[in-house]
């Protein structure tokens, strides 16, 4: 699996929501908490070869697979991104949607419709794409202020139900139905040297990098803080001064943004915006809600992990049975439910822990025990799970 | 009006089976407290099977009441069984978002499974109730007639009601299911088998969706893997706006989503093809009105 470079710096502190609440509390009396936390020496170390590791195969990657292979790597760039965006709606606020499906479809109409109408050039779309879904978003938002946890999730799903049939309705490709397919030449690299996939491959590269980095940050921030106050406890937050309706709106239009970049990539790598099928943008938000919670909910890279795995399980599924295609969805939801049973919190969630554990275990007494570590909470099992009681 | 008329009960027929799928919804949530995606499907497989049973060609061909009733059974042991072992280790780790993913990965599973054993060709289910129209009333020439079927869906869906009314209201054992409900620790600490009631919440809705599945397949010309894909939605959309505690909301919201739909069909050119709109914004409206749909309870939040 390739990992975007900067992300994967993302490692070195755990993110912010897997902390169980009381974990600052842990931290000495009248001694402000630590902007970064201490990490035993191993673990950082590991995180630091394994990141570099990492970022030298991403930039390897496109030049040592297949074009098709690199279509492959794409897709799960751009899914990483849609995910990313449910996981700082979903994961970090605990607003639960299954509705991004209609804000990726969004951002994908819009590029097509742009291209194939009125004949932009595809890397121009990409903020149209995300500005209208941002707006979309937002005008979802305000209601989802009054509605919550699964209401919300049903509002939600009715989005994403009626998405293909509106676009249906107005918008005409060829041949009277909703499908656009930009033509394959308006893709060409703009770098000589690069071929078309190559390039296509460094696009959702960059934005996937540049987007997680942007995540991360507005997690680690005040923005963060308010974010996860919001999930864990709206009422308490609100006596503590976080303005409420403004995370919530600010949160839900910055998500569907992300997603419909995602959508925008997609035309890109697929070369479709299709409404054809009506269950086709539900799937789509099941797929970013799959993705976000095996690689770990409230994780920075989390998303990006799932988005691999996810994309991994898929072909290998498909290729398991031959001849029998109708029974690739039963494997990959047999392998989703194998997965939440063996690592409840995710992969990176799971990972996180374990590197806690052993960072104790060789850092001997020696050090403070790190103060937002985990395993500072002897029965941490339930906790972070607790944490997200809320959402739904 | 004569054409009024029929819209609305060809409504109400629809909206029957809204409603009984988004009963056996609000059921899994009133004792569970978890959405059930995989709702649908499970109903799905459960009509597979009865199809297997009553058809006389392809099947056993046994009388379709029987069908029917050995299916419910069938179901009623899977639903149990689909708790016992998929739901609760996931459920203790107390993330719902975990839950959901179990249930969205039964949802894929069910369905293409229950393709591969049945095949892809669209089946056709024979009905329990029997042919014909009933004339309700004749207006100046014009006679109103509903078919006896959509009678009978809206008689034994009545009758489902009330049983699970009196069932939940009125006996000891929904004294106990309604108990495990609304608090599991507390429930257990005066001797309640709370495991036991939730597998029983889980059985109860899946031979519920087994007869609203068997039922509606009957109605169809034939059916095929995708009978409950757009059923599904609007049966979440009738358990939202009845609130999702209300077994009487989830009958009674649903016969409304399936009436607006139904005029909405009739009546509004501009949104042809996109009819779903209708029932979709309905809900949208009341619950930004009402956050806890028309019979929801209000619950009051301790900080």
């Amino acid at each position: 699996m390739s990992m975007p470079s900067d992300a994967t710096g993302a490692a070195v502190e755990p993110a912010i929501g897997t902390l169980p609440e009381g974990a600052e509390a842990v931290t000495a009396p009248g001694e402000p908490p630590p902007l970064r936390p201490h990490l035993p020496r191993p673990v950082l170390i590991a995180r630091i070869v394994i990141g570099v590791a990492l970022s030298v195969a991403a930039l390897y990657a496109p030049f040592y697979f297949t074009p098709e292979n690199n279509r492959i790597l794409s897709q799960a760039l751009y899914l990483s991104i849609a995910a990313m965006g449910l996981n700082l709606l979903t994961g970090f606020t605990g607003q639960v949607s299954i509705g991004h499906g209609a804000f990726f479809g969004v951002g994908a109409f819009t590029t097509a419709i742009l291209m194939v109408d009125h004949g932009w050039t595809f890397e121009a779309t990409i903020p149209v794409a995300a500005v209208l879904s941002g707006l979309v978003g937002l005008l979802v938002g305000f209601p989802a202020l009054r509605v919550r946890g699964l209401y919300l999730a049903l509002v939600t799903l009715a989005l994403a139900v009626l998405f293909p049939r509106v676009a249906s309705k107005y918008v005409e490709g060829a041949g009277g139905v909703a499908l656009l397919r930009p033509r394959r030449s308006e893709f060409a690299s703009l770098i000589d040297g690069l071929d078309d996939d190559q390039w296509a491959y460094f696009v959702c590269l960059v934005l996937a990098v540049v987007l997680f980095v942007l995540a991360w940050n507005l997690v680690r921030g005040r923005m963060g803080r308010a974010m996860v106050a919001v999930r864990d406890q709206e009422i308490a937050a609100t006596t503590v001064g976080v303005n409420l309706a403004g995370t919530k709106v600010g949160t839900f239009a910055l998500s569907a943004a992300y997603a419909g970049v995602a959508g925008s990539l997609s035309v890109m790598i697929d070369r479709i915006a299709d409404a054809t099928s009506p269950i086709l943008y539900l799937q789509r938000s099941i797929e970013f809600l799959v993705a976000m919670v095996i690689g770990g909910a409230a994780t920075i890279l989390g998303p990006a992990v799932g988005a691999f795995l996810l994309v991994w399980l898929r072909r290998n599924t498909e290729d398991l049975v031959e001849g029998k295609e109708i029974l690739a969805p039963a494997i990959f939801g047999a392998a989703l439910i194998a997965i939440v049973y063996v690592l409840p919190e995710g992969v990176v969630g799971g990972v996180d822990r374990l590197l806690a554990r052993v960072g104790r275990r060789s850092s001997g007494s020696l050090v403070r025990p790190a103060p937002a570590s985990a395993s500072d909470v002897p029965d941490d099992s339930t906790n972070p799970g607790g944490s997200h009681e809320e959402g739904t | 009006m004569q054409l009024f008329i029929e819209q609305v009960l060809n409504g109400i027929g629809n909206g029957v089976v809204y409603g009984s799928v988004a009963l056996a919804l609000v059921l899994i949530f009133r004792t569970t407290g978890i959405l059930n995606f995989a709702q649908g499907e499970m109903a799905l497989f459960s009509t597979y099977i009865t199809w297997k049973l009553a058809s006389e060609s392809d099947g056993f061909g046994l009388p379709i009441v029987a069908a029917i009733g050995i299916s419910m059974a069938i179901a009623f042991i899977a639903g149990a069984a689909i708790e016992r072992v998929l739901i609760r280790p996931v459920e203790q780790a107390r993330s719902p978002l975990n839950v959901v993913i179990v249930t969205l990965g039964l949802f894929l599973g069910l369905n293409s499974v229950a393709q591969l054993i049945f095949g892809t060709d669209p089946q056709l289910m024979p009905s329990p109730f029997p042919d014909g129209n009933v004339e309700l009333f004749s207006s100046g020439g014009d006679a109103v007639v509903v078919s006896k079927a959509t009678i009978g869906l809206v008689l034994v869906l009545l009758a489902e009601c009330l049983l699970l009314w009196f069932l939940l209201q009125r006996t000891k054992l929904g004294l106990k299911l309604r108990a495990v409900a609304s608090n599991p620790d507390s429930a257990r600490l005066h001797g309640i088998k709370a495991g036991t009631m939730l597998m029983l919440g889980w059985a109860m809705a899946a031979a519920i969706g087994a007869l609203a599945g068997s039922l509606v397949a009957s109605q169809r010309t034939g059916f095929d893997g995708s009978l409950m894909q757009i059923i599904i939605v609007y049966a979440f959309a009738a358990a939202a706006l009845g609130g999702f505690d209300s077994l009487i909301g989830a009958v009674v919201a649903g016969v409304v989503v399936g009436i607006a739909d139904a005029l909405t069909i009739q009546y509004v050119d501009p949104l042809e093809g996109i009819e779903v709109v209708v029932p979709l914004g309905l809900i949208f409206v009341v619950l930004i009105i009402l956050p806890n749909g028309l019979f929801g309870r209000r619950t009051v939040e301790r900080v």
